[in-house]
């Protein structure tokens, strides 16, 4: 919402400054976006008095000028074709800024004679797009003086933002009344003389039957005979554009100039481009209509439409017809000021995607009962404008009854705010707000006794009655929220909350402890943390599993945002490409965040995933660069894991990864089939290339919810118990197929005596000569733990035969010779 | 005994003179060894009288354990020169690099998601939280946003698909951390104290806005919970998180869900571009607040004659970049890894209240 300084003054009569003004305007709610003063841009231009031009010596098409300026007499060279001895100018001295040109003027010499300034053209000053030649001003222009001040331009534009509550601050008169209240001036009277019609109005309004409860409850139609449209006078050309709008003709600029003076909407009709009566009713499915921005529109039965004989002539509350609408030749003009339902009003305007002053001001809720002044307002100043001669008001319907009451309770106020309103205060701003307080609290005797005052009560709760231009109140919270905003929240004053006594409790929830240790776990492990976008691109969702119609954005800002994400890898993928392309071509990278398995709330699940691609190191002289494999993913999952509490050494690894890894170099840990903790390895070869990625490229993901919490409440440790005897490790090497897992045979190993063996590991994998094609070789050590006597070798070796027994049953494989 | 001296003097100079080991050997075993010279000489001692043993055999024994610890000074003193030796060949060059390790990083979202945890935890406030994906009606309806209020067009929503014949209302990818709110005003009921960061969706892309941004919503619910204890907690908040002291202006404003309404401005100062949290005469919107709306209160359960209380929301990627002077909001969502290098926290420096945020 815009106005001018002058424009709010036209309300509000008031000593205060326009600092003052915007820092209210802000503290009310009516926050200001803007201020353009133009006397910051123009305010330095004066007027001046050609008094000689002569020919420039050494130019044709200048003129030396001799001007009288506020600095007196001044030589200046100008290029204008008008630029003549006897005009009086616009000056600019050295020093001046002029904004069309972007330049800061200076004494310079032109082609050989000094120059001491400029004489502006409108396009200079960017007052319009006029550049035939320089500003020339009547005689009544005076030497010296400013020329924003002679041209009546000193008229600072205000902007405000309005909350969707304010429908009363879309006109200048509801900002005015804020203030007021405010104690920034006195609202002025707002009152609109009626105009008595001549003649009856020859053009009839009916409400269809379906319109006339809710979508257009009443209409208001008055017919002025004997205009003169044109060029509306300057004054108000220049609020006009001083706010944005641009001016057409008298007949317009009126409609729009009480738009915004009060929030009032109104259409005028070329009375004689309308054919018969006018029916406001619901459109007929598919009818059109060319609408004033020349556009056509086609309707739907929802919309409420004013036509005539031959068809629709303007949509309702959004905006008129071209065919019927005002134009410099016309001389009959009809009024129309209505009342358009908010809700109907909206759904038209977004169907038809327009957005006008009327629908905006409609779909908040424009003041109904100001309705028939809306038409006394637009007629009187057509009259005065425009002449003619009035017809008789007609009115469809009835004015919809808004009148309400609530209760506010001044104590809830203060308990709310946190901060002591007096009462009486608090009856002041909601009656300075156009409410009416009626207080059947108690009266005190002396209160009352004040002479002229109406007696105010002290406790109790007051009967709030809401004006018409407020639909937004609907209740004691809203009547709190209004003497709040007046009495000004800046004064609010800090007031501290009690502490529990003690130690405060842990906050977090086992699953939020989790979800932190596993991001602080991966960036420890040397991955850099992303947040990617929930939503990626349709052919990357379905690369991992997703891309179903049930995880689709019904609007997405592109089609790369079209899908919620199935899994974290591609947008951690996406994110390595564009890496790479920058020129950085290893990285890891990891991100905890939620993965969508369907569209409806809580299909979702917490993933922590990381990736790494290319090398495990830079370039280096130490050697300890080689290309990531999945081992290094499955460190990383198992590292992850075992932070955040699974059994690490229970887990199973399975060859059921899902199909975006390679099948032949992917796993999953699990608890069983069916309790995926994690997942890891390579990722495939097509995915990588579909992701543009250059490999190699391993990725893993752990499901934090998975992991089983543990039972015991307790801080307490299981005991340890450490031997004091030596213990004794023992190497085999095995021939086995191929293709069977290492797990499965130091599994065996393991179990071949549980009470001896603590642990065995895998130290080397070999195929090649002296082992059988289709063969490899595993050698692994066992640690032996005696708990009670130091092993004899008769022991050792009885245990070394349950191993090789045990692993061949389990593998089939032989202790290498 | 001169003979007893000229030994010492003999056997003393040939130890000392062992420039090696094998040397120094040869000496020990020719002097004390079964047939060494030393030795012999004492054997010779049983052939002595009585007399003449007596002065003898302490001399011998007296050059014995002399040349015994002749003989290990020496060893010792070869030992070291031959480590001195071997170490002054032993260089390396240090000024070279050193084998590459990883340097992980958190991600300035997750670590100040952190700190605004660790600061509200301080004040007794506890981490819910809620779904991505979330009903209209949690969205909206139930913060008294309405089908038809304009603020659910300004809000720029994100809707999710609706199968064919699904009639129900779209879900919508939450536009804030409200209906949290709700949740667990529903599951918990009040007095409560609750913060509830995470993921908000909106539709919206330029140079300060991202179609995915965080936000953290503050609910404080009780008897006689005031706007003027929202003050105190934001202010309160505030110093600790910038580590200074931070005046906030509160100006009336509009939400649905909250009467009296709310946007919170943060003192600040511009100076050449960059804001300074704290200082200066100029104000930083960076929230909006206000007092539970009594029809939110009935959505989650809660009688409004018996309850009241404060919520807030502001934005997290903000707070990062007024705290840590990251200019761009879009970067936060990109990747780049030099970005995440350089904006990025340590793994092993969580925020805490003690340490400090």
């Amino acid at each position: 919402m815009k106005f001018t300084l002058n424009w709010l003054k036209d309300h509000l009569e008031t000593e205060a400054t326009l600092d003052e003004i915007v820092e209210a305007l802000t503290d009310l709610g009516l926050e200001v976006e803007e201020v353009v003063n133009p006397a910051d841009r123009l305010g330095t231009f004066r007027i001046g008095y050609v008094k000689s031009a002569e020919q420039h010596p050494n130019a044709d098409r200048l003129r030396v000028c001799m001007v009288e300026t506020a600095a007196g007499m001044q030589q200046i060279i100008c290029g204008a074709p008008n630029a003549r001895a006897g005009i009086k100018v616009v000056v600019a001295q050295p020093g001046d800024y002029v904004p069309g040109i972007d330049t800061t003027i200076q004494v310079g010499e032109i082609r050989g004679v000094e120059s001491h300034g400029m004489m502006a053209s409108e396009r200079e000053l960017e007052l319009s797009d006029e550049h035939d030649g320089i500003i020339e001003l009547p005689e009544a222009a005076e030497v010296g003086q400013r020329y924003i001040d002679f041209a009546e331009l000193n008229d600072p534009m205000i902007e405000i933002a309005i909350t969707p509550n304010r429908p009363d601050a879309l006109g200048v008169r509801g900002i005015a009344r804020d203030l007021a209240a405010r104690g920034l001036g006195t609202l002025k009277s707002g009152d609109v003389p009626l105009v008595e019609g001549a003649y009856a109005n020859p053009i009839t309004t009916h409400l269809a039957a379906d319109v006339a409860d809710k979508a257009c409850p009443v209409f208001f139609g008055r017919h002025v005979r004997g205009v003169k449209n044109g060029p509306s006078p300057k004054w108000m050309q220049q609020r006009l554009i001083a706010i944005g709008l641009r001016p057409i003709s008298t007949l317009v600029d009126i409609t729009n100039y009480v738009t915004y003076d009060r929030g009032r909407p109104l259409h005028v009709f070329d009375a004689d481009k309308v054919h018969g009566d006018l029916t406001v009713r619901f459109a007929k499915e598919g009818e059109t209509i060319t609408a004033l921005d020349d556009k056509e529109y086609t309707l739907t039965p929802e919309m409420t439409i004013i036509a005539d004989e031959q068809g629709v002539e303007s949509i309702g509350g959004i905006m008129g017809g071209a065919a019927s609408g005002c134009t410099d030749e016309t001389v009959n003009v009809y009024i129309e000021a209505a009342y358009f339902d908010p809700v109907r009003t909206a759904h038209t305007g977004r169907a038809l995607k327009i957005n006008s002053d009327a629908r905006y001001r409609f779909e908040r809720g424009v003041d109904p009962a100001f309705t028939p002044d809306g038409v006394e307002l637009a007629t009187r100043l057509v009259l005065d404008l425009c002449g003619g001669e009035p017809s008789e008001v007609t009115k469809a319907g009835e004015v919809p009854d808004t009148a309400r009451r609530y209760d506010l309770d001044p104590a809830r106020v203060i308990s709310l705010v946190g901060m002591d309103i007096p009462r009486t205060e608090q009856v002041r701003i909601l009656e300075a707000l156009g409410f009416d307080c009626a207080q059947p609290g108690i009266v005190t005797s002396t209160l009352a006794a004040v002479a002229g005052t109406a007696p105010v009560a002290e406790s109790g709760v007051i009967s709030v009655g809401i004006p018409s231009w407020r639909p937004d109140v609907h209740g004691e919270a809203d009547l709190v929220e209004e003497v709040a905003r007046v009495a000004s929240l800046t004064k609010l004053e800090g007031k501290p909350m009690p502490r529990e006594a003690g130690i405060g409790e842990p906050v977090l929830s086992p699953m939020q402890v989790r979800t932190a240790t596993a991001r602080r776990s991966l960036a420890a492990l040397g991955l850099n943390e992303c947040v990617t976008y929930s939503f990626i691109q349709q052919s990357s969702a379905a690369l991992f599993g997703g891309g179903s119609d049930a995880t689709e954005v019904a609007n997405p800002i592109s089609s790369e945002m079209s899908h919620m994400r199935p899994d974290l890898l591609p947008g951690l993928m996406e994110a390595a490409t564009r890496n790479q392309a920058r020129g950085i071509a290893d990285l890891g990278l990891f991100e905890v965040g939620m993965a969508f398995e369907g569209g409806e709330p809580e299909e979702d699940a917490l993933h922590a995933t990381g990736l790494r691609v290319g090398h495990t190191a830079p370039r280096n002289a130490h050697g300890t660069r080689r290309p990531v494999d999945l081992y290094d993913a499955k460190a990383d999952a198992e590292a992850l894991l075992s932070t955040l509490g699974a059994p690490v050494e229970r887990l199973m690894p399975l060859r059921t990864a899902p199909a975006w890894f390679h099948p032949g170099r992917s796993g999953v840990l699990g608890l069983g089939p069916k309790n995926p903790l994690a997942v890891f390895g390579e990722l495939h070869p097509k995915v990588v290339e579909a992701l543009d990625l250059k490999g190699p490229v391993v990725g893993f993901t752990v499901f934090p919810a998975n992991i089983p919490f543990p039972k015991a409440k307790t801080a307490t440790r299981a005991p340890l118990a450490l031997s004091d005897l030596q213990s004794v490790e023992r190497d085999f090497a095995f021939v086995v197929d191929a293709d069977v897992e290492a797990d499965k045979l130091l599994r065996a190993a393991k179990g071949a005596d549980k009470q001896l063996i603590e642990a065995v590991s895998l130290f080397d994998v070999y195929q090649g000569p002296r082992v059988e094609e289709g063969k490899k070789s595993l050698a692994i050590a066992a640690r032996l733990q005696p708990k009670d006597a130091t092993l004899t070798d008769d022991q050792i070796e009885a245990v070394a035969a349950k191993i090789i027994k045990a692993v061949e049953k389990a593998t089939g494989g032989v202790l290498r010779g | 005994m001169s003979d007893i001296d000229n030994l010492r003097s003999t056997w003393l100079t040939r130890i000392a003179d062992a420039k090696d080991e094998s040397t120094l050997e040869d000496a020990r075993v020719a002097a004390l060894g079964k047939k060494g010279e030393v030795s012999l000489k004492m054997r010779e001692l049983g052939k002595m009288t009585p007399e003449e043993r007596q002065v003898a055999g302490p001399a011998l024994n007296a050059l014995k354990n002399e040349l015994n610890s002749a003989l290990v000074a020496r060893k010792t003193a070869l030992a070291d020169a031959a480590l001195e030796e071997r170490l002054r060949t032993e260089w390396m060059d240090i000024s070279a690099p050193s084998r590459p390790g990883q340097q992980g990083t958190i991600h300035p979202v997750s670590q100040v998601t952190e700190e605004v945890i660790a600061l509200f935890a301080d004040l007794g406030y506890s981490v819910a939280e809620g779904p991505q994906i979330e009903s209209d009606w949690l969205n909206f309806d139930a913060l008294n946003i309405p089908s038809h209020h304009p603020a659910r067009a300004e809000m720029d929503t994100f809707y999710m698909k609706r199968a064919e014949g699904d009639n129900r209302p779209p879900h919508v990818l939450r536009t804030h951390t409200s209906p949290v709110q709700i949740r667990h005003m529903q599951a918990h009921g009040a007095p409560c104290r609750i913060i509830a960061p995470g993921r908000v969706y909106r539709a919206d892309y330029d140079q300060t806005h991202t179609p995915m941004f965080h936000q953290v919503e503050g609910l404080a619910l009780g008897r006689d919970i005031s706007m003027a204890n929202l003050k105190w907690t934001l202010e309160t908040f505030f110093s600790a998180f910038f580590g200074k002291d931070v005046k906030t202006r509160f100006r009336a404003s509009h939400f649905p869900f909250t009467e009296p309404s709310a946007e919170v401005d943060i003192q600040c100062s511009w100076e050449n571009g960059q804001v300074k949290v704290g200082e200066g005469n100029d104000w930083l919107e960076v929230l909006g607040s206000g007092m539970v709306h009594p029809k939110v209160l009935e959505a989650g359960k809660i009688d409004p004659t018996q309850y009241q209380g404060f919520a807030f929301g502001m934005g997290i990627d903000r707070m990062a970049m007024l705290k840590y002077g990251i200019p761009d909001l879009r970067a936060f969502f990109d990747s780049d890894l030099r970005w995440l290098r350089h904006y990025g926290f340590s793994a092993l420096t969580p925020p805490s209240v003690s340490a400090g945020v």
